[in-house]
């Protein structure tokens, strides 16, 4: 490859036969990336008998790089097709050498398998799955509750390291957006009970609604969909990741158990902090919508927290704490879940976080209005 | 230009990690048409001195020049430019996991060069063909083998006719047949592509079958303690450490003055 500064000039070429052989004449700049390079037809050898030879004329030929590889590949495929034989031996040293590396006809790629959509297969496909799942999710559940029984008595196989890590992901360090959330929803209950309840005169009862409706439903669903946002896709991305450096294999073959070593720790983070996160909602939620009320309305405050105190009896709380539980076990099984059927390439890791993300989010509304039914029934 | 001058040379090179240095005053020149090797222990800092080449990683004092061009003197868009007649194969092929096999090769290809569909498809194909990997084109990376993946990686890094080639330890994880074919590969690709090879390993049998100069670099003293091709070395060499290494001896064996273990 010389390096000639002068311009391109267009790559040529023609078969000729000169003293009874057969040469395939090359001249002009041969650059791939000039965009010039034509092709040898595929069939422009077949007049030339088979069993012939044919060789190369180069003599006239500037700058070239791969473009004029691939013309000479194009060639050799042309000359297997015919039958012809190719005098390598006239060829350039260098394009010699990357010719022989290349074969003598393209791999016909493997035709996809036809696949007929069969409406009753694809249906029992779905059942299967979904009937598959639940026993898995109902083993990691069942492992995780014993793990977790094995925790309290001090006998557990995990290390509390990583148990007191995660429960500083997942706790302290999500008290801000807790905060902001709870604060913004207590507000916004407030600016709606306002309005509506001023034109009854009936401005003490903002408190109820703002009591009522952060601690039955609000404080608990927000904080988990925060949670299923902020820590059930880490830990569905997180051990996806795993499963892409063969960590978990590595486990599995020293022979730790998955369940101890990774989701345990994990779920139970979750599940010891969120009832508090959820207390905590409650208390900035009332703090936002006292702030409001305040401001707009003619109550005092000492009024406002009489009237809350009043409103929310202590078993409301109690529901509360009890469905945060539920949530936290929910988004931690479902997002470590995610994480093991993930696939092991970069895009898998995304989409198990982003499955893990809308799975929780869906699960923990789907929930709360299971709840909602229950207690309804229960008279709660 | 012509065929002595260094395609590329590092010149009093310094590279640290935060107060770590790993390298400390490098100097070495890679002629051009060669297969220049950069040798040395594990952890001794070759895959951290490929990365000042390729631009991955600014070092704290010194030069890389490549074709008299200072590279990390420049501006981003010049050292990108200088950067686009490299071609990288990583460690483990690096092929972007979303992408086949097939437009893995066809992206630099089309962020850097206006050609059409046709032409570049037909390049990819050029270059998986070199390289035997032209039936995977269709494959996406998790569906490769690791050879199948180092190869697919190579093709890539030829995708824009590069002048130099790096390479970041080329045999690790192949077995010794897929290893020495790589090997022959690679020979064949720098005398039909006139490319300039540097390659990062510790891999004695392949540093010997094909590289002509090279770099020692040491763990210890933290710079280059011997220079020259790696056959050379093995058989004179005047810091008997390096001589001991090509020749797979332990350095105890030296000091103890027993017979080296073969």
């Amino acid at each position: 490859m010389t390096q000639n500064a002068r311009t391109d000039l267009p790559p040529a070429w023609q078969v000729s036969v000169t003293r009874g052989k057969h040469v395939l004449t090359l001249s002009g700049d041969w650059v791939a990336q000039s965009g010039r390079i034509p092709e040898f037809p595929p069939r422009g050898l077949a007049e030339i008998g088979s069993g012939q030879a044919l060789a190369f004329d180069m003599a006239g030929i500037g700058r070239w790089d791969s473009g004029l590889i691939a013309f000479l590949w194009d060639a050799k495929r042309a000359a297997s097709l015919s039958g012809i034989a190719i005098d390598a031996g006239t060829l350039p040293d260098s394009a010699r050498k990357l010719l022989g590396l290349l074969p003598e006809r393209l791999a016909k790629p493997e035709p996809a398998p036809r696949r007929r959509f069969r409406p009753l297969n694809w249906f029992g496909g779905r059942i299967l799955d979904v009937l598959n799942e639940t026993g898995i999710l109902s083993t990691l559940l069942a492992t995780t509750a014993k793990g977790g029984v094995l925790a309290l008595t001090g006998r557990a196989r995990m290390r509390s390291v990583d148990l007191f890590a995660n429960i500083r992901d997942a706790g302290p360090s999500a008290l801000l957006i807790v905060s902001v959330v709870n604060f913004l929803i207590g507000a916004i209950l407030a600016f709606v009970g306002a309005v509506q309840l001023r034109k009854f005169a009936a401005d003490i009862y903002v408190a109820n609604l703002v009591g009522l409706a952060l601690v039955r439903e609000m404080a608990a669903v927000m904080t988990a969909i925060v949670m299923a946002g902020r820590t059930g896709g880490a830990y569905a991305a997180r051990i996806a990741t795993m499963q892409g450096n063969e960590e978990i294999d590595a486990l599995q073959v020293v022979g730790i158990p998955v369940a101890d070593y990774i989701l345990l720790p994990s779920i139970l983070a979750l599940v010891f902090t969120m009832p508090f996160l959820y207390l905590y909602g409650c208390l900035v939620g009332m703090l936002g919508g006292f702030a409001v009320s305040i401001a707009m309305l003619n109550i005092t405050g000492a009024g406002y927290l009489a009237q809350t105190l009043d409103a929310v009896p202590l078993d409301q709380f109690a529901f509360g704490f009890g469905k945060s539980i539920a949530f936290a076990i929910l988004i931690g099984v479902t997002s470590c879940r995610i994480g093991l059927k993930a696939g092991r390439s970069a895009a898998d890791v995304g989409v198990a976080a982003t499955r893990a993300v809308v799975t929780g989010i869906v699960g923990v509304i789907a929930l709360d209005a299971i709840f909602a039914v229950l207690a309804d029934v229960a008279g709660l | 230009m012509t065929e002595t001058d260094p395609i590329l040379s590092v010149r009093g090179v310094t590279l640290a990690f935060g107060p770590k240095i790993i390298q400390h005053d490098l100097s070495f020149d890679v002629r051009r048409g060669s297969i220049f090797a950069v040798m040395g222990g594990s952890g001794c800092g070759k895959s951290t001195v490929l990365k000042s080449m390729i631009g991955l990683l600014r070092p704290r004092t010194g030069a890389v020049v490549v074709e008299n061009e200072d590279y990390w003197a420049g501006t981003e868009a010049r050292r990108t430019a200088i950067g686009r007649r490299f071609g990288v194969l990583f460690q483990s092929g690096a092929l972007w996991s979303g992408l086949t096999v097939g437009e893995n090769v066809a992206l630099p290809l089309r962020m850097f060069t206006r050609l059409n569909d046709a032409a570049i498809s037909r390049l990819v194909r050029l270059k998986l063909g070199l390289v035997g990997m032209e039936d995977s084109i269709g494959q996406l990376p998790s569906e490769l083998s690791g050879g199948m993946r180092k190869r697919a990686g190579l093709a890539r890094a030829l995708a824009l006719d590069p002048d130099v080639l790096f390479f970041d330890e080329p045999s690790a994880g192949l077995d010794p047949i897929t290893s020495s074919r790589l090997d022959d590969l690679i020979l064949n690709l720098r005398d039909g592509l006139g490319a300039t090879i540097v390659i990062v390993s510790h891999e004695l049998p392949s540093l010997f079958a094909i590289a002509d100069d090279g770099v020692f670099l040491d763990a210890e003293t933290k710079t280059a303690i011997a220079h020259g091709s790696p056959s050379a070395l093995r058989d004179h060499c005047p810091n008997k450490q390096v001589e001991a290494f090509m020749r797979r001896e332990r350095p105890e064996a030296l000091t103890a003055g027993k017979q080296p273990v073969p």
